[in-house]
């Protein structure tokens, strides 16, 4: 594990771009996912169809071929941005699809007389969504969505193959030189795992915290 | 049609629904004529640059990647289904000595990115005299990852069984082992069977991974090709088509499995 020590300051860089894709792409995936929701559970038709659609073709298409597609690809009909910048705004395109399945089954759960509650107080459908469905419906999906944000994580070392340096990528750099593979890569495990642990306990005591009983 | 959020439209709803679907058409109808206006402005409308993805050759190298891509799938998925069977049935079991192991497994490799495995197969076997043929170097790592999940399904579906079950079955005589296999595993296997195909389609999301590692699957295929022909959006556009593809119609699979097991229910 010394090897590691050695590279204290690399390590740390990757480490920061690590977080960086992971906060970002998921707060970016949190915003889109609840708009996708939202059309989803609306009464219009076409955007229902649309929702159902995004969610439909993300969740079935490999985030790897989406990100080569992105980084080798937009540029060719003019569309270029920075490694990084590509890699957050595609894993938030591709994670949003799965919150957004998670919110629906969310949404699905609360009792059918919230809705008629709130419609007979007079709220309107975004009012009813916004202020009763969704703030109950996060409630039971906590702990979904710390999965989700658990896999996301371990999806931000795709970003590597489109030249985006993150904590995986500094391992191999080191790799290269010290030629230690069992300690550095297991030591890049410990971290992912650290940082796994972390979000599934923090989404526990979440959980916990706002459950509610019926 | 009314649902948790709207009742049956009225006069003015019906008129507000009316703009909406008219505001969706349109922002969706005005973001494909973007994509179109930059695709014809930088000159990758072309025909010929469409044209190749109409002939055969092109096709056959890459149905060629898309077989490698099942079959890696379908190695890996039968290796890590017949592991996560041995990891769910060690993790119930009344033994100690099996049941931990088991359980760390799971919980060990469930916050190991599957990337990371496949960069020690790559970089780390090697330096301890093992060099697996590029097939394994992608199926090994995933299988192991996989396993971890396919043994949180088999538990969950051998827990959803009623105790009763279990109770009947020793009661009648057959042996632990026996009541496992003969009476709880084919009712867990019929109601898991759902998340089993829907986790082979993540199997198969995954196996693009051989990317990283040069083995000829699909999306590896795209790229050698698109380094040939220099076509590389469009490549990798019919490459991500081929996988929606093929993804859909199991996912497609996996929900029609589980309504019939819904209805049986």
């Amino acid at each position: 594990m010394s090897v590691l020590l050695d590279h204290l300051p690399v390590i740390w860089q990757g480490l920061v771009v690590t977080l960086q894709l992971t906060v970002a792409s998921f707060l970016g995936a949190a915003v889109l996912g609840v708009l996708v929701t939202a059309m989803r559970v609306s009464p219009v038709g076409v955007l229902r169809a649309l929702g159902t659609a995004y969610v439909e073709a993300f969740q079935n298409l490999p985030l790897l071929v989406l990100l080569v597609l992105a980084f080798f690809g937009l540029p060719e009909i003019g569309i270029k941005a920075e490694p990084l910048v590509t890699a957050i705004v595609v894993i938030s395109i591709y994670e949003a699809a799965y919150i957004a399945e998670a919110l629906r089954s969310g949404v699905n759960s609360v009792g059918k007389g919230q809705g008629e509650a709130a419609r007979a107080l007079g709220l309107t459908f975004r009012q009813s969504l916004w202020y009763v469905i969704l703030p109950q419906a996060l409630r039971t999906v906590v702990q979904p969505l710390g999965n989700i944000i658990i896999a996301l994580t371990m999806n931000t070392l795709l970003a590597g193959a489109i030249s985006v340096v993150d904590l995986t990528e500094e391992a191999k750099r080191i790799n290269l030189v010290e030629a230690q593979p069992i300690p550095i890569f297991v030591g890049v495990g410990l971290i992912y795992a650290l940082i796994a642990s972390g979000v599934g306990f923090v989404t526990g005591r979440l959980e916990r915290r706002l459950v509610m009983v019926r | 049609m009314s649902s948790l959020l709207f009742d049956e439209p009225g006069p003015r709803a019906r008129r507000r629904i009316r703009i909406a679907t008219v505001v969706g058409v349109l922002a969706a109808l005005a973001l494909a004529a973007l994509a179109v206006r930059q695709f014809a402005a930088n000159g990758q409308l072309a025909p010929e640059r469409w044209q190749p993805y109409a002939t055969w050759p092109m096709w056959r190298y890459l149905l060629d990647g898309l077989w490698s891509t099942a079959l890696a799938a379908v190695v890996s998925a039968a290796l890590s289904m017949a592991l996560g069977l041995v990891l769910a049935l060690g993790r119930l079991s009344e033994r100690r000595w099996l049941r931990v192991p088991s359980a760390a497994y799971v919980e060990v490799v469930r916050v190991i990115p599957a990337l990371l495995l496949v960069y020690v197969v790559l970089f780390a076997l090697p330096k301890y005299g093992l060099d697996l043929p590029l097939f394994w170097k992608l199926v090994v790592p995933l299988t192991v990852s996989n396993a971890a999940a396919f043994a949180e399904i088999f538990r969950a579906g051998i827990l959803s069984i009623e105790r009763g079950q279990t109770e009947a079955g020793l009661a009648v005589g057959l042996s632990r082992g026996q009541t496992m296999r003969m009476i709880v595993l084919p009712q867990a296997a019929r109601r898991v069977l759902p998340s089993i195909v829907s986790q082979s389609v993540g199997l198969l999301k995954d196996t693009s991974l051989g990317f990283v590692v040069s083995y000829g699957e699909l999306l590896y295929s795209g790229k050698v090709l698109a380094s040939y022909n220099g076509l590389v959006i469009q490549t990798y556009v019919v490459v991500a088509l081929i996988y929606l593809g093929v993804n859909a119609s199991l996912s497609k699979l996996a929900r029609v499995l589980e309504q019939r097991s819904r209805a049986h229910a």
